[in-house]
């Protein structure tokens, strides 16, 4: 049955804005996203929200609700009481372009930072075999849909303008694990760089940045802890190191 | 205005940035060319990520008896042979080498224990031939074309001192016309989504790589951006769109609760092993095995229980039969009562695999319904019923270069492009489709630029995108964009939906005219900056010539054939089957005509057992054999 929800929806841009309060009809079993849209429909036509596939399949509608990191088209209402006001508003940690519209370019200049996946010289398509068991680690940092939640959520750069420039965030940890334990990639000193050029050595292992995540990937435990640990590790053992990328190429041949 | 303008020089222009666009941005880069990638979302956000089931080629890695050959046929039958051979032989022969190649980019499939990439059974294929990750494959494949991009720009940041010296990925800018100058394209001009900034580009060349228009619907699996663009830009720059009559309604949608109808329930979750019922507890599939496909199809429980594990010696599941025939079978238990409070039937997996095993194999499956319908389908059936999904007709295209007919420098590829699926496409052959299409489109424009060098957009022509693009701003109490689109959407629903008969289709011609003509009056609130009413008065604008294409071709063609069911025709019409409709443009209307479908040549009409060709070609067909 519908109801009457009462939000309140940050409205404005870079130069100036504020909440404003709506109250919009709302059905059974209806996400933040659809009363959103009912919103812009009926009330507010130039309403600016992103938004694609609305199955929690590509990461673009991504807000702050009631201040946590959320994607709004997996958000129920029914998950707030009855009387309860919803707010919603922009990602925190990058700049407005218009209401509920971030700037999110950041994410894309650190993706171009990360050096490329390198598959071994000679090898051709079709010859790599690889064992389940070895590709599953880094599937499951591959799930991530670049929502960039964890990105909003990660204290470093929420409101430390300064860090920017010198952490990558927790999306392009993950990002470097996924290489670092992929069975074909060759590079090495993953780890290292992600120490010394993208920030791994910022992060206090808060994990906020896994509690957010709609993948429910484990950013935390199974990418930036495994990785500071073992990058201490190699800075005093090179042979322990070395082994460590030959283990990465088991069961490739 | 034009002083101001941003405008940008390339030699290809790439609209879209699903798997066709990047495997083609991709290929034309490595041509050595300089290409800018458009796109209406963010980089990386484009539908393509929604794709679930997996990407079709005949690798042979799980039943080596596998071949491109019976790919093709398969393909074809999937068509009712209504596709264009080439394409789906080209499509047959390279997606291996396609699937192949994405591993070197650093895509990682599920394996077999070999350490193979894994293949999994899907409706209509004979053998287990979707690569697949999970039920995320769209997701990997646009992951790594994106990483491969990404690549690409590092190369060229060390080598020309800018990552952005070749390819350039403009997100969030809507392409509002194709520019053409003596007879050939020159361009495209657009806004930025952003602040509503025009924007004109120069090239020679344009590949639409656009996707599918399932927004026209009311009840679909698309996201915003299906919208149809691509097939009106075609159809305004004078290209040809072939075989608009056909729709797939993919059989299983979520139907409850109403903010989630239409949302997709992959394929696998049959090919898996899951079973429909009725509210009777029928497994009623077996009722609906069409002639064509008695001698595939198991028409009894026991068969098709054994086929999971024993494929040579069994026949397959009615549940995977193609999908125009599972949506019409749930369509018909419906209507006869026989469907849930909601207007659906039940898709069961709980019963046949464990729950570990199913949220293993079906992880986004089980967290959709988890979290959007409160359904736990490790314990219980899901709500299904069929949601529109994908359009089999669009642009033609001569298949070897996707070239676009009629239109030099224009090229298609990927959902945009017709001709490859026949009257109804398989799943999982989308997504090789993209990959095969998009990368010989890629090919075909960096041949083309290299005949036909930079053709400069006059001025004139840069006025006329403009206004159009200010227009609806400079009316005033004009029709709401969001009312007319609604209007467009029940139209549509109802009276050239799933099942259509002659007088409904008469009657959405008419109304949709008069939703055309009250469009032109639409008026926007609001200012340019990332105004969505603004940008929708655009997007309906083309689903308005995709729905009048639609229709009108559905009205001409007086048979039932994949995803074009006439209960007024109810059986396939052979003389139709040897005629594609052309849909094309005049300035004021959508005109259909007919012709003919091109003859199979000899080598692959000779690759079917003459049996089978005789249920779907006439005596005189089958008397010449081929084309040679
Ligand atoms: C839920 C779901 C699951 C699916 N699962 C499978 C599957 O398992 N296997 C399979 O083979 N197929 C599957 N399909 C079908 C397949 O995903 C699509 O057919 C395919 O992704 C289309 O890709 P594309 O590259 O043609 O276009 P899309 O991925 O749709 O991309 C279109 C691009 O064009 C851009 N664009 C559009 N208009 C404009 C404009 N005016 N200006 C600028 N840019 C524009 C968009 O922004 C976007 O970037 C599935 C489809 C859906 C909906
Ligand atoms: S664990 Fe590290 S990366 Fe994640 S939110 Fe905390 S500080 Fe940021
Ligand atoms: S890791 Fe999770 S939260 Fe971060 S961008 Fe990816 S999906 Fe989103
Ligand atoms: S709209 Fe795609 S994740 Fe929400």
């Amino acid at each position: 049955m519908a109801r009457k929800l009462s939000l309140r929806i940050w409205r404005g841009n870079q130069a100036d804005g504020g909440l404003q309060n709506v109250t919009v009809d709302a059905n059974e079993g209806e996400v933040v996203l659809d009363v959103i849209h009912r919103v812009q429909a009926e009330q507010m036509n130039d309403l600016a929200v992103r938004w694609n596939c609305k199955a929690g399949k590509c990461g673009s509608c991504s807000v702050e609700i009631n201040g946590k990191p959320r994607l709004a088209c997996m958000t129920q209402v029914s998950s707030f009481g009855d009387e309860e006001t919803i707010t919603i508003t922009p990602l925190r940690a990058f700049p407005v372009i218009k209401d509920l519209v971030t700037d999110v370019s950041f994410n894309y200049k650190k993706a171009m930072e990360i050096p490329a996946f390198e598959p071994p010289v000679g090898m051709k398509p079709g010859e790599p075999r690889m064992q389940q068991i070895d590709v599953e680690r880094s599937q499951e940092f591959r799930k991530c849909i670049e929502c960039f939640l964890c990105q909003d959520t990660c204290h470093v750069i929420r409101d430390h303008e300064e860090n920017k420039k010198s952490f990558a965030g927790p999306r392009f940890f993950i990002r470097i694990a996924e290489l670092d334990m992929h069975p074909l990639d060759i590079l090495r000193n993953r780890k290292k760089t992600a120490q010394e050029e993208h920030g791994l050595g910022m992060c206090n292992i808060t994990k906020c940045c896994t509690e957010v995540c709609p993948e429910h990937i484990r950013i935390t435990d199974n990418a930036i802890i495994p990785m500071k640990e073992r990058v201490v590790d190699e800075k005093y053992d090179p042979l322990r190191w070395l082994g460590s990328k030959i283990r990465k190429r088991e069961g490739m041949l | 205005m034009t002083n101001s303008l941003e405008r940008h020089k390339y030699d290809i222009l790439v609209i879209g940035a699903g798997g066709a666009g990047l495997r083609a941005a991709v290929e034309a880069r490595e041509a050595g060319l300089s290409v800018a990638i458009i796109c209406k979302s963010l980089f990386g956000k484009a539908h393509t990520v929604m794709a679930e089931g997996g990407a079709a080629a005949s690798m042979g890695n799980v039943n080596d008896n596998d071949n491109w050959m019976v790919h093709f046929r398969d393909t074809m039958r999937g068509g009712k042979f209504l596709n264009h051979y080439r394409m789906a032989e080209l499509h047959a022969k390279e997606a291996p080498d396609r699937i192949w190649e994405l591993e070197m980019w650093g895509a990682l499939f599920d394996r077999t224990s070999e350490g193979k990439i894994s293949q999994r059974n899907f409706g209509g294929h004979e053998y287990p031939r979707l690569a697949h990750v999970g039920d995320r494959t769209g997701l990997e494949l646009i992951r790594t074309m994106q990483q491969r991009i990404v690549a690409l720009q590092q190369k060229d940041a060390r080598e020309h001192g800018d990552a952005e010296s070749h390819i350039k990925v403009f997100a969030e800018l809507t392409i509002t016309d194709i520019l053409k100058e003596n007879g050939k394209v020159a361009g495209a001009y657009g806004y930025r989504r952003e602040n509503g900034a025009d924007v004109l580009f120069e090239a020679p060349a344009v590949i639409l790589a656009t996707g599918g228009v399932g927004k026209t619907f009311k009840i679909t699996s698309n996201s915003w951006e299906g919208t149809g663009d691509g097939h009106a830009l075609a159809l305004k720059a004078g290209a040809n769109l072939v075989d608009m009559e056909f729709l797939q309604f993919h059989p299983t949608g979520m139907v409850w609760p109403p903010s989630v109808r239409g949302i997709l329930v992959t394929e696998s979750v049959r090919g898996e092993g899951g079973i429909l019922t009725n509210t009777d507890g029928e497994r009623f599939m077996f009722k609906y095995i069409p002639d064509v496909f008695k001698d595939k199809y198991a028409d009894n429980e026991a068969e098709a229980d054994r086929w999971y594990t024993d494929q040579d010696n069994n026949r397959r599941p009615p549940e995977l039969l193609p999908r125009d025939e599972v949506a019409r079978a749930i369509n018909s238990e419906v209507k006869a009562g026989r469907g849930t409070e909601h207007g659906g039937v039940f898709l069961d997996v709980s019963k046949r695999l464990s729950a570990e095993i199913i949220k293993k194999r079906l992880p986004s499956m089980w967290h959709q319904f988890f979290e959007l319908a409160g359904v736990d389908i490790t314990k219980e059936a899901m709500e299904v019923g069929p949601t529109c999904h994908y359009v089999m007709g669009g642009v033609e295209v001569d298949p070897d270069t996707a070239a676009a007919v009629g239109v030099d420098g224009l090229f298609a590829a990927g959902e945009v492009a017709g001709g490859m699926h026949g009257s109804n496409r398989l799943g999982g052959n989308s997504l090789t489709d993209l990959l095969v299409f998009g990368r010989r489109a890629g090919v075909g424009a960096a041949e083309y630029v290299r005949k036909n060098p930079a053709n400069p957009v006059s001025d004139a022509s840069i006025a006329k995108a403009a206004d159009r693009v200010q227009a609806p701003f400079t009316r005033s109490g004009g029709e709401n964009p969001y009312a007319l689109h609604q209007e467009l959407q029940e139209v549509t629903h109802n009276l050239v939906g799933i099942i259509r008969t002659r007088n409904e289709i008469q009657s959405a011609i008419e109304q949709i005219a008069d939703i055309r003509r009250r469009s032109t009056n639409v008026s926007v609130s609001g200012d340019r900056q990332f105004n969505p009413g603004f940008h929708l008065a655009f997007d309906l604008d083309n689903m308005l010539l995709i729905a009048e294409s639609t229709a009108k071709s559905a009205i001409v063609r007086e048979e039932s054939r994949g995803g074009h069911t006439r209960d007024d025709f109810p059986g396939m019409n052979m003389q139709w089957r040897q005629k594609n409709n052309i849909a094309s443009f005049d300035g004021t209307q959508v005109n259909v005509r007919q012709q003919p479908l091109p003859v199979l040549p000899k080598e692959l009409f000779d690759l079917f057992d003459p049996h089978e060709l005789e249920k779907y070609m006439t005596a005189v067909e089958m008397a010449k054999g081929g084309s040679n």
